[in-house]
């Protein structure tokens, strides 16, 4: 049977096929919707773990354990996961496990472009990139496979348009598998230095027999063509590449590490010109170009943005010519905004006239940074707004301008609770706001150890967030409504003030999510004074009609922070309704 | 193990099939994904190699939101190059300006006539652009405007807007009516697909096929 499925339900259904029986992720665009996909396989114990070091630790113990496991991340998710990464390539595994890591060249939904197939090459692990659907599928399957023969963690590397992009993928019936017993091996699994120093030697020596596989296997083909140009791609842009030089020779490599060298060497042979085709940085062409064969790659493409016919016809055959109408000039944009009724606006609005330095976090709240909100300073991975701002508060920040740490709370489980610790260990005196919208809401929506529910549905546990820092050694801990404006700013202004460590967390649920909804509010056009006020927090209802706010009645979600805003008390409840 | 060769050898059977670039694009929230499986699926079924690509990280937000639908007896890269979408769909006016470079002179642009006012209209900053259609008759002379979101409120349901305009669509492309019927019903919650049938019809109506 064919279906369309997308990259990432294909990887699902890959791993499903593959014997597959647990998985453990955190979510990250864009690789969210594989997790989802194979927790509806009823075979496959599928879980979201804290944070991707979490979630690649319980797979190396569920593939010790004896079954097949699959552990998926975002590119960004590997740094997290590293640690864990590059020492499990010197153990290995039992049963076959699987590292899906999807990068996101262009930034569609992240912080950097990070090129992670130089993950690959740091830990000695082979990695496989899949072109289109079906590949994601097959090559999912292959992966285990080849982790099993050859004893390793096999890394399967997506971008955003293999994930999210659907083709048509032959489906196929599941294989079924026994679980394997664990056998205890210290000298393979301790990885103290003496043991250590054995298992690189066998590192080396399988990533040898890895290379002379990839130069058999089909997964490398050179597909003949005409002409005397020959192109190696890998990933989507082979895909890309396909269409720009309908006729000429490819290396399409699908086990890009390590590279099946004497393949290349044979395909460059005869050639006038061999092409590297590859997005982000020059992975691939540097080798080449290190054996001694002249390529042209990032000579002719850019080493930043995502590629597509276009950007590789510009860099190989001719630049195109845009016509006098592709460029609207001043063409109002439209940035993605926090949603109507969303709590990180109340929170937001709350705190804006206290001028803090805001040292933000990775989640919807980020997109508060955008005008007219515009209230963060800083952003760099998930958590490191509470370690910020205590460095910031521990040299004198604060007597210049006083700051405050504001993050998630799918964001604090993920790796929020060590840098609590520290500020209470180190005597600090900073503050840090917990937006706590009972949800992981950029992502879509997931669940996290303080939703009380497991990635399957079931009621579980709920991790109690005042407890949790008063644990950690924080005294001060309160916990505001965000859509009561007033107070809580009263709460942040007081905690700033104070010289010692506080947390105040801001709780109500993401109305996107949860679908909450009060009846919409309008403006008495009697009473607005035309000031503008209500229009700085961003909402999306909010617009003006000649002069006088207006609010959009089927988008407003009734929250109220805008009227809680108004200095001339003109927003409210319409009489009629 | 499929290579791209046994791929293209398989695909070789069906009988030939000219390639048909659609680019759906729009804000948002607005059903764009769901238009863009239904016509995505109508046209395997239809036989054509399909290829289907958009981004939605941040969709649900209010930004800007595109599709890439791709068919054709082999399709190679997701995305569609620059001067050639065959069709361009647009869930809302100005959205329709922020992709020109995709269309050329024989395009058809099916433009729903509703406006999302983005922030910094809304804030009064800038303006709303007053000439989208002669702006995309700078490149493409069929414009089509489709006032979706007046026939949905005929309808009496407000949310079949992106099932009308789908069905605008639908009624261009070499696509019977019973596979759009299979997969309508396959991909629509059983109990709306009486009020989804309407759209899609009424949507087919403003084709002129
Ligand atoms: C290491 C890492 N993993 C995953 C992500 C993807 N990601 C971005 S924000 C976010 C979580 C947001 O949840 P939360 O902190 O609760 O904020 P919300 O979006 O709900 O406001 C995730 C998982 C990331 N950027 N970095």
């Amino acid at each position: 049977m064919k279906q369309l499925l997308t990259g990432n339900e294909a990887i699902a259904r890959g791993a499903w096929e593959a014997g597959v029986c647990f998985a453990s992720a955190y979510p990250g665009t864009p690789s969210t919707e594989i997790t989802e996909a194979i927790a509806g396989y009823g075979e496959v114990n599928a879980e979201w773990a804290p944070n991707e070091k979490v979630a690649l630790e319980v797979g190396i113990g569920a593939a010790l354990g004896g079954v097949r496991t699959l552990v998926c991340m975002k590119h960004v998710g590997l740094n997290v996961a590293a640690d864990p990464f590059c020492t499990l390539s010197y153990t290995g595994i039992s049963a076959g496990l699987v590292l899906i890591c999807a990068d996101d060249p262009a930034m569609h939904s992240s912080q950097n472009e990070q090129d992670n197939r130089y993950y690959a090459r740091l830990a000695k692990v082979p990695m496989l990139e899949p072109s289109t659907s079906q590949e994601a599928k097959d090559f999912v399957k292959l992966a285990f496979e080849m982790s099993e023969k050859f004893d390793t963690p096999v890394m399967v590397r997506v971008t955003t348009r293999i994930s999210h992009s659907r083709g048509i993928v032959e489906l196929k019936p599941r294989k079924s598998l026994a679980r394997k017993v664990f056998k205890p091996d210290p000298k393979k699994y301790v990885m103290v230095p003496s043991n250590a120093r054995m298992r690189h030697r066998v590192v080396v020596e399988r990533q040898k027999n890895i290379a002379e596989y990839g130069e058999k296997s089909p997964i490398n083909a050179i597909e003949p063509g005409k002409g005397d140009i020959g192109v190696v791609s890998a990933g989507v842009a082979y895909q890309y590449a396909r269409e720009v030089f309908p006729q000429a020779h490819f290396l399409k490599i699908g086990l890009s590490n390590p590279l099946p060298k004497e393949m290349v060497r044979k395909f460059a042979k005869g050639k006038k010109k061999i092409y590297v085709v590859e997005e982000l940085e020059p992975f691939m062409e540097e080798q080449i170009a290190a054996m001694g064969i002249a390529v042209e790659g990032k000579s002719r493409l850019p080493e930043i943005d995502e590629l597509n016919p276009d950007v590789v016809r510009d860099g190989f055959v001719k630049k195109r010519k845009p016509h006098k109408a592709d460029v609207v000039e001043g063409l109002p944009n439209r940035p993605p905004n926090l949603c109507p009724g969303c709590p990180h606006r109340g929170l937001f609005s709350a705190i804006k006239p206290l001028k803090l330095v805001i040292f933000g976090d990775i989640g919807c709240y980020t997109l508060s940074v955008l005008p007219p909100l515009s209230t963060h300073d800083s952003c760099v991975c998930m958590g490191a707004s509470i370690g910020m701002s205590h460095g910031y508060s521990k040299v004198g920040g604060n007597t210049t301008q006083k700051s405050v740490g504001v993050l998630g709370d799918s964001t604090f489980m993920h790796s929020g609770l060590t840098g609590v610790m520290e500020m209470a260990y180190n005597k600090g005196s900073n503050t840090v706001i917990i937006l706590d919208n009972r949800t992981t809401a950029m992502t879509g929506g997931q669940n996290h150890p303080g939703t009380a529910r497991t990635l399957k549905g079931e009621d579980t546990v709920s991790l109690n967030l005042e407890e949790v820092c008063r644990a950690l050694g924080v005294k001060r801990v309160f916990r505001v409504n965000p859509f009561e404006v007033k107070a809580t700013r009263e709460v942040v202004k007081r905690e700033v003030s104070i010289e010692e460590p506080s947390v105040v967390i801001s709780t109500a649920p993401c109305p996107l999510i949860f679908k909450v909804k009060s009846a919409p509010l309008a403006v008495d056009a009697d009473k607005c004074k035309e000031c503008g006020a209500c229009l700085k927090i961003n909402c999306p209802a909010l617009t003006k009609r000649g002069e006088k706010a207006f609010i959009v009645d089927y988008l407003c979600n009734g929250c109220g922070v805008c009227g809680q805003i108004c200095p001339f008390d003109a927003i409210g409840v319409p009489a009629s309704k | 193990m499929k290579t791209a060769s046994t791929e293209k050898k398989a695909a070789g059977k069906a009988t030939s099939k000219e390639p048909i670039d659609i680019l759906i694009v729009g804000v948002g929230g607005q059903g764009i994904i769901l238009a863009s499986r239904i016509i995505s699926q109508a046209l395997v079924y239809a036989g054509y190699d399909v290829k289907q690509s958009e981004v939605h990280g941040m969709a649900q937000r209010g930004g800007a939101v595109s599709s890439h639908i791709r068919a054709g007896e082999k399709v190679y890269s997701p995305l569609i190059p620059y001067d050639s979408a065959r069709y361009m769909l647009s869930f809302e006016s100005l959205e329709a300006l922020r992709y020109m470079s995709y269309i050329y002179a024989g395009s058809t642009v099916l433009l729903n006539d509703q406006k999302i006012d983005p922030p910094s209209v809304a804030s009064g900053q800038q303006q709303y652009p007053p000439d989208v259609i002669e702006r995309i008759k700078k490149k493409a002379k069929d414009v089509r405007v489709i006032p979706a979101a007046d026939v949905a409120f005929e309808l009496g349901n407000e949310r079949v807007v992106n099932v009308i305009l789908t069905g605008a669509l639908a009624g261009n492309l070499p696509v019977s009516r019973k596979i759009w019927m299979k997969t309508l019903s396959e991909l629509v919650p059983a109990k709306l697909m009486e009020i989804n049938t309407k759209a899609f019809e009424r949507g087919m109506q403003f084709s002129n096929r």
